[in-house]
């Protein structure tokens, strides 16, 4: 379990990390969203003991990262932005030295590093340089280095950048099965990576936690209403007709279809009403096929945008959310209003700060 | 500790700067020990060695450029930091890698003494006295490397800078032949000192005030001592840095043949002084 309180990292007058606050439990996968610059790599590092926090405390299982760094440190395994890999090693020379380096006990060492390799898929190339394989196969040595040990908290940040498709499923379904034994918390920028793979998502924004919950409830919270997508052969006029006998429709828009004689329908209902079937028949009664049908929610895209866009407009959004979540879940309302024109340059400020460390 | 310090040292060696580094440390001092001993016929191999040092002003910016530049540059550090070791850690198994390296050349020289004595007279306990002074002194040098390595991210200007700050330390006992005795010349000398270290001050703290507050006491000091006895500053500066010159105390036993335990205990201190300033180099920037 990791507790992170009250965290604020400060590099000159630039607040990269504003006061977070948030509790990670066991056994669950944990996303880390935001755009780029929002203080996704800040936090981890500080949540891994690399950099020191301005202010606030991390504790991972109970032990303060900066009184107990070696006993926090054991308990995680961190794949950084860029994979920490010494090129002039193989694969399997390297695994051993971050086997040793953790402390695993030599009886085990063997074992683990099998495991690790068997995992992360490297057995064909664990007796290569690393300076010689390719983005994807660097990437999973960064990754078995995390799980070497098989460390209760694994922290990975960005794990998909620079992958191919079949890369990006393959890294997935590992981070899934992880899983099942460690706690994984992951960031990423993108989010249908995000929404598939984790149970939790934490939002952050210019370094403050926006929101926190699981996908659905994110996507519920912005819900209000429902709409449906349909593609209807068939003229205005008829489609106009039974839409109208169905009182819980409450508005239609049509246009021409892409195909010749079909109407693209798009009909916003009465919250909660599932009316498909009833489409359905009074379409086919009056001789108008379907051709296709979705209802359509609002996606987690939007969730994101609106959060991250405008401070301002996702504070009011929070706060309605908060009200209806009746304290289940913990979500973070932003504090102090700082102005938005200082925090606008957030990229340029981010990276010559970069530079100067 | 064990783990960075072996994998520091596999490293040395397939990165060929290892065996680079023996290799000339050996060949020149092959020639010294050729022209100094079995030629020309001295009976102690001190003289032999004492003479290469500057050699090592050249080698030991190549072995220690990479120390701790490139783990920043290649963003390895971000494993050593993470993982249950603690700087101090980290900094020594680095260091002592780099010892190791330079223990190999020193063993190989261990062999000349039996040479020179199987050739007539030898000194073997001078001699084998004089390789262990030797080797801890160019463990200063190494010692300056890695600070500075610490303190950049490119290995090119860490090994440009060692470069510099050994020629400095090198030349300082002949330099301190040329700075005015006088009282006056001294004085002057350390309020120059002190201005250099309030700017030293500042460039770490970032802070005008502990950085000023420091040096003005300091000057305040001096002032004040310079008023009362001027005699306490005469051949003041000279003095220091003939004393403070680590080849001057390699010097008596290289070639006077007496083992001078202050020495050893200087080069001891000025060791663990900059690996605890390479440390706190670290730290600090994992705290701005």
């Amino acid at each position: 379990m990791i507790e992170v309180k009250n965290l604020v990292k400060r590099y000159g007058s630039h607040l990269a990390v504003d006061h977070l606050n948030f509790r990670v439990e066991d056994g669950q996968i944990y996303g880390f969203l935001g755009p780029n610059g929002a203080g996704k790599s800040t936090t981890m590092n500080i949540m891994t003991g690399y950099i020191g926090a301005t202010e606030g405390e991390v504790l991972i299982d109970g032990h303060d990262i900066l009184s107990e760094p070696e006993e926090a440190k054991k308990c995680i395994g961190y794949l950084p932005e860029i994979p920490p890999l010494y090129t002039d090693m193989k694969v399997e020379e390297y695994l051993r030295f971050v086997a040793e380096l953790k402390k695993i006990e030599k009886e085990k060492r063997e074992a683990c590093i099998q495991h690790a390799i068997e995992m992360t898929g490297l057995a064909s190339v664990s007796g290569r340089l690393i300076r010689n394989l390719s983005k994807g196969f660097r990437q999973r040595v960064g990754l078995a280095q995390a799980v070497m040990g098989m460390p209760k908290i694994i922290i990975l940040d960005e794990p998909t950048v620079g992958l191919d498709p079949k890369q990006i499923i393959e890294i997935r379904d590992l981070i899934r099965g992880l899983a099942k034994e460690h706690t994984v918390i992951l960031s990423s920028h993108i989010l249908s990576e995000v929404s598939e793979v984790c149970d939790h998502i934490m939002i952050i924004s210019h370094g403050k936690l926006v929101a926190s919950d699981t996908p659905e409830n994110l996507t519920k919270m912005m819900d209000t209403s429902h709409r449906m997508e349909l593609l209807i052969k068939g003229d205005g006029q008829q489609i106009r007709r039974v839409t109208d006998s169905m009182e819980e429709i409450v508005s239609v828009e049509m246009k021409n279809g892409e195909e010749e004689g079909t109407m693209a329908v798009t009909l916003n209902l009465q919250e909660h009403a599932d009316i498909r079937e009833r489409l359905f028949y009074a379409f086919a009664e009056a001789r108008c096929p379907i051709l296709m049908m979705t209802s359509s929610r609002v996606s987690l895209e939007d969730v994101f945008m609106e959060l991250t866009a405008d401070d301002k407009k996702a504070r009011m959004e929070m706060e309605a959310a908060a009200d209806q979540e009746e304290g289940t879940e913990k979500i973070a309302v932003p504090q102090a209003e700082n102005g938005s024109g200082e925090e606008a340059p957030e990229e340029n400020a981010d990276d010559t700060i970069k530079g100067e460390q | 500790m064990l783990a960075i310090y072996k994998r520091e040292l596999k490293s040395y060696f397939t990165s060929m700067i290892g065996p680079i580094f023996i290799a000339v440390a050996v060949a020149f001092t092959g020639v010294y020990f050729m022209v100094y001993n079995l030629s020309v016929g001295y009976q102690y191999f001190s003289y032999a060695l004492g003479s290469t040092l500057f050699i090592y002003i050249l080698l030991v910016p190549i072995l220690t450029m990479r120390s701790l530049s490139e783990e920043r540059r290649s963003k390895t550090d971000q494993l050593l930091l993470t993982s249950p070791v603690t700087v101090g850690q980290m900094v020594m198994g680095k260091y002592l890698a780099m010892l190791t390296v330079l223990a190999i050349a020193c063993v190989i020289f261990c062999i000349c003494p039996v040479i020179v004595t199987l050739g007539g007279a030898g000194h073997l306990a001078s001699d084998y006295a004089a390789i262990f002074m030797f080797f801890v002194c160019v463990s200063v040098f190494i010692a300056v490397g890695m600070l500075i390595s610490s303190l950049t991210e490119s290995p090119v200007i860490a090994a440009v800078g060692t470069l510099g700050v050994l020629l400095l330390i090198y030349f300082a006992s002949g330099l301190a032949s040329y700075i005015p005795t006088t009282a006056m010349g001294s004085f002057v000398g350390c309020l120059v000192l002190l201005v250099l270290l309030c700017l030293i001050l500042y460039f770490f703290t970032k802070n005008w005030l502990v950085a000023g507050g420091i040096s003005a006491i300091g000057a305040a000091v001096c002032v004040i001592l310079y008023l009362v006895s001027p005699s306490v500053f005469e051949n003041l500066l000279p003095g220091v840095l003939e004393n403070l010159s680590l080849t001057e105390n390699l010097d008596t036993i290289m070639y006077t043949f007496v083992f001078d335990f202050s020495g050893l205990f200087y080069y001891l201190s000025a060791i663990f002084v900059l690996i605890f300033l390479t440390v706190q180099v670290v730290q600090k920037r994992r705290w701005s």
